[in-house]
């Protein structure tokens, strides 16, 4: 089981610790659901070390990524904007989802899903071949802090990241002392993930504590990206699946006739489903992976479901025939008794706000 | 970890508490709740229902999974907490306070199975 630099912090945290991808984590620190609105109302703090930074440099780093990733690094009009892509293979399925950083001429950074990062790499490396030289930076520790308070309270822990993060639009990056950081996140709120040398993490740890900022866990993790309607690799989309069929269609740079890994197949294949949300209408408990889904259109199945604190209901993302649309209404059956479903758009909750 | 004397469990970690009146009120341990997380929602038999002993008849479900609740002994349903249906967290915090039901012993029922505070303790390794 690995560690993070951040372990015996965690610890003394009062962190319930929990193994994830290989990793041993925070589960929560005592309140999951405290942690949730922790990140909704103010400011939380995670450790994301387990996820890998990858940087890409050399003469032909835009080329190489250009190809590799299915949205187009070539929209990164200047350094410092972030995007968002999948990682396709030949027949078109959804490998991964990542976010690339372009630090400058040939010059970038990929953040790595934790469980997917090593394959990742090695589906990387022969594509970028004598292009680019891919460089996984496990000498970085990464931590995430988010919330309406995010700004300000990393602002007060650490004063040399002030002027960065305030110029710092959302889906940028900067670098700043020897630390990178990026105004992007997995919890539908404002704030900030910070890439810095392993050694400095517990200091950063503990200053963003004393700054107000409350540690936050894996739990609260998933029902923040639920709820804010982004996609777990491995639940919500896997390589069985094309883009279009994980509501992720957006990411796909189509347009102009750039050649990347899987555009042949995917021009040839349709989308049989969609991911759309649920929200459950009645009380008899909680959504569920693998719950079946019935409606009009057919049946479907959830793919991500939990607990929503923002809502206090259930609700879930769910693959559902290609003709359902947000507003019907479906079955979910849950130990043996149908239960009222609404379908919804994705997300639920943004910028602490119920959008659905 | 807290397991209160008194009080008998089971190996499902269920606490049962004999009451005045002949019934028995049935819970969740400590350690049941700590390991589930959070309560989000309880699902209490209806009174009235015979359950066997050892049958699962109610639901606890955290954020992140459903643990079925199961009867201690043989016997009648009296009554259910309603009250956890809107305040599932309750068992969290006070888990030996917040009893999910109450069931009547079938005549002969037997609670020799279950564990007094002393065994279950050293169930977990605790001496």
């Amino acid at each position: 089981m690995q560690r993070t630099p951040l372990h015996a912090a965690h610890a003394a945290a009062g962190a319930r610790l929990v193994a994830f991808a290989g990793w041993e984590m925070p589960l929560h620190y005592g309140s999951q659901i405290e942690e949730h609105h922790a990140v909704r109302r103010d400011t939380g703090l995670f450790d994301t070390s387990h996820m890998l930074a990858l940087d890409i440099e050399g003469a032909g780093a835009t080329a190489f990524l250009r190809y590799a990733l299915a949205n187009d690094v070539a929209r990164l009009a200047v350094p410092g904007k972030a995007l968002y892509s999948c990682l396709l293979a030949e027949d078109g399925g959804v490998l991964d989802d990542l976010i690339v950083y372009f630090l400058g001429e040939n010059r970038y950074r990929a953040v790595l899903n934790a469980a997917t990062a090593q394959a990742d790499v090695d589906w990387l490396a022969p594509l970028a071949a004598a292009r680019a030289n891919l460089r996984p930076r496990r000498d970085l520790a990464m931590l995430a802090v988010q919330g309406p308070r995010a700004a300000e309270r990393l602002g007060a822990a650490l004063a040399e990241l002030r002027p960065a993060i305030e110029a710092l639009r959302p889906f940028s990056c900067a670098e700043a002392g020897g630390t990178f950081v990026a105004r992007t996140g997995y919890t539908g709120e404002d704030g900030f993930e910070l890439l810095l040398p392993a050694g400095e993490a517990v200091p950063a740890w503990e200053r963003l504590l004393a700054a107000g900022a409350r540690p936050c866990g894996l739990g609260a993790r998933d029902t923040l990206r639920l709820e804010a309607g982004m996609n777990l690799n491995g639940q919500d989309m896997d390589p069985s699946l094309v883009p279009a069929e994980c509501a992720l269609a957006w990411t796909v740079a189509l347009d102009g006739e750039r050649d990347f890994v899987g555009r042949a197949a995917l021009e040839r294949r349709t989308a049989s489903r969609r991911l759309l949300g649920l929200v459950l209408e009645e009380r008899g408990g909680v959504l569920r992976p693998h719950l079946a889904v019935r409606g009009a259109h057919g049946e479907g199945v959830i793919t991500s479901g939990s607990f929503s604190p923002t809502l206090n209901a259930s609700i879930a993302l769910a693959r559902l025939p290609a003709a359902s649309v947000p507003g019907e209404r479906v079955q979910v059956e849950l130990r043996g008794k149908p239960l009222a479903a609404r379908v919804v758009k994705p997300p639920f909750v943004r910028n602490g706000k119920i959008l659905i | 970890m807290n397991i209160p004397d008194g009080l008998r469990y089971a190996a499902t970690h269920e606490w049962v508490r004999a009451e005045a009146d002949g019934t028995l009120s049935v819970g969740i341990s400590d350690h049941a709740q700590d390991a589930l997380g959070e309560l989000v929602y309880v699902e209490a038999p209806a009174p009235g229902r015979k359950v066997a002993a050892g049958e699962a008849c109610a639901v606890v479900e955290s954020v992140k999974a459903a643990s079925d609740v199961y009867a201690p002994v043989a016997g009648e349903i009296t009554e259910r907490n309603a009250a956890l249906a809107d305040a599932p967290g309750a068992v969290n915090q006070d888990p030996y306070g917040a009893w999910v039901f109450r069931i009547r012993p079938a005549p002969g029922a037997d609670l020799g199975a279950l564990m007094d505070a002393a065994a279950y303790r050293k169930s977990f390794g605790q001496g």
